[in-house]
């Protein structure tokens, strides 16, 4: 590598497009083994929780897919506003990359909730406040999914949900908070999590093993997304029209 | 003060709904109609109606403020109005304000008035209605304002009508949960206080950020 490497460097598509592309295969590689180890951990080496028994092992998929489920859409928020505010493309792309992979986070947090619901509450769901958060947090993906996806014109789609992802970060908070004082107002107390006892360490470890390996997946993903997003938009550029050309010649 | 794009455009609004009557009485006529309809649904109990009564009002509320929504700026995208507005030096802030203005006066005082009658169909208590049509003062304006920006990015969309839906009603939910509240709370015989000063408390929000987050939002579909 001849050029220097600055803060930028890597905003040119073409650059991320390479980097992101050697970098893919590790990151699932970092996942996979993360995601393994997690679980082995979470299911095998965990010890039996008191109360709940073995059904509180879904908490190693369920909590960090809620984690990533938050982060991703203020990733998604911030990496937006960058592309509006700047006018930066690759920024504009990352956060619709990000957007389905939020979503998809989302109802796994979502889903894994309602099995753990089942024999902890004895119902699949309760309008509980964090439930009913992540709910409209995925309403709130969704909105954003449907408006970029409807606009035909990427500029201003890019630009629109930018504003919007902003407007939704402003309310996420008004949104957690006025939902768990409806939801303290109409029934007692739920099970909460920090009434439990401390976590044994053994449960914490595979907790942040996987997270780390969601870390990895959505990296992975997304900068595939990217990828995809940036030889569309890109197609008429040099590089593109070269890559396309090397690649035909390949498969010949 | 009435030079400004703010009472220009609120003035021009309010004489052209007054030329369209029909037009400014759907979304009541809706209100009225899809609140008659959960008694069918739920049964006549009084009871159970009376419970259900403010969350009711509040949904069809909300249904109704968001029914007019893709025609507060769809008409003036059609035939060009807007452009012309976004290149007058005006302030776009401004003009989001009256016409956030201008649609709660058409959608959401009505609906102050239609209230009182649809909580003596279910049978509340004379209290509970002032306490829900207080909340309704304090929250319909913020659906309005909320709604400016919702009908402002999918300006002259395909599906805007369903994809406004989508994004404003999320963000309406706080809203509802204070509105609706108030009046349970009401009817337990607890203080009100609260909820109003939150609902008022978010409405002052929305007046300080919506008309900014609209002009940004028309400036990005207009462009």
């Amino acid at each position: 590598m001849h050029t220097t490497i600055r803060l930028f460097t890597y905003a040119a598509p073409s650059r991320f497009y390479a980097l992101a592309g050697r970098l893919t295969p590790w990151l699932y590689a970092l996942a996979l083994l993360g995601a393994a180890l997690g679980l082995y951990i979470g299911f095998f080496v965990a010890p039996t929780d008191a109360t709940q028994g073995e059904s509180y092992r879904i908490i190693f998929i369920h909590v960090p897919a809620a984690w990533m489920s938050m982060l991703l859409y203020l990733a998604m928020a911030g990496w937006a506003v960058m592309g509006w505010a700047f006018n930066a493309r690759l920024a504009s792309m990352v956060a619709r990359a990000l957007a389905p992979t939020g979503a998809l986070f989302t109802v796994m947090a979502l889903w894994t909730g309602a099995l753990w619901g089942k024999p902890t509450w004895g119902t699949w769901w309760v309008w509980d406040a964090r439930l009913t958060s992540e709910l409209i947090l995925l309403f709130l993906y969704l909105g954003y999914i449907a408006l970029v996806e409807s606009i035909d014109d990427t500029r201003r789609a890019d630009h629109a949900g930018a504003l919007l992802a902003l407007v939704g970060a402003v309310n996420v908070p008004v949104i957690y908070f006025s939902v768990r004082w409806w939801n303290t107002l109409h029934q007692g107390a739920s099970i909460s999590m920090t009434a439990a006892p401390t976590m044994a360490s053994t449960m914490l470890a595979a907790l942040l093993v996987m997270t780390m390996a969601f870390w990895a997946y959505a990296f992975a993903v997304v900068f595939g997304r990217t990828r995809a997003i940036i030889l569309e938009r890109e197609a008429d550029a040099e590089w593109v029209q070269a890559l396309a050309r090397d690649t035909s010649k390949e498969t010949a | 003060m009435l030079d400004s794009s703010f009472a220009l455009i609120l003035l021009r609004d309010l004489r052209l709904a007054a030329r369209r009557r029909i037009e400014v009485l759907l979304p009541l006529v809706f209100f009225l109609v899809a609140s008659s309809l959960f008694p069918f649904g739920v049964g006549p109990e009084p009871q159970t109606l009376r419970e259900i009564a403010p969350g009711i009002v509040w949904v069809c509320a909300l249904l109704s403020a968001m029914l007019s929504l893709t025609s507060l700026y769809g008409g003036d995208h059609a035939d060009g109005t807007l452009e012309q507005m976004l290149l007058s030096r005006r302030s776009l802030t401004l003009l989001a304000g009256g016409k956030a203005l201008a649609h709660w006066l058409l959608t959401g005082l009505p609906l102050l008035l239609l209230a009182p009658l649809l909580g003596l169909l279910f049978g509340m208590s004379s209290a509970s209605i002032g306490v829900l049509t207080l909340g309704l003062l304090l929250g319909t304006p913020i659906l309005s304002l909320l709604g400016g920006i919702g009908a402002a990015l999918t300006l002259g969309l395909r599906n805007g009508g369903v994809l406004v839906l989508l994004l404003v009603l999320p963000l309406c939910i706080p809203v509802l949960i204070f509105g609706a509240g108030a009046v349970t709370a009401a009817e337990a015989g607890l203080p009100v206080q609260g909820h109003l000063s939150l609902l008022a408390a978010l409405l002052l929000l929305c007046l300080l950020g919506a008309p900014l987050a609209t002009a940004a939002a028309l400036k990005i579909s207009v462009d």
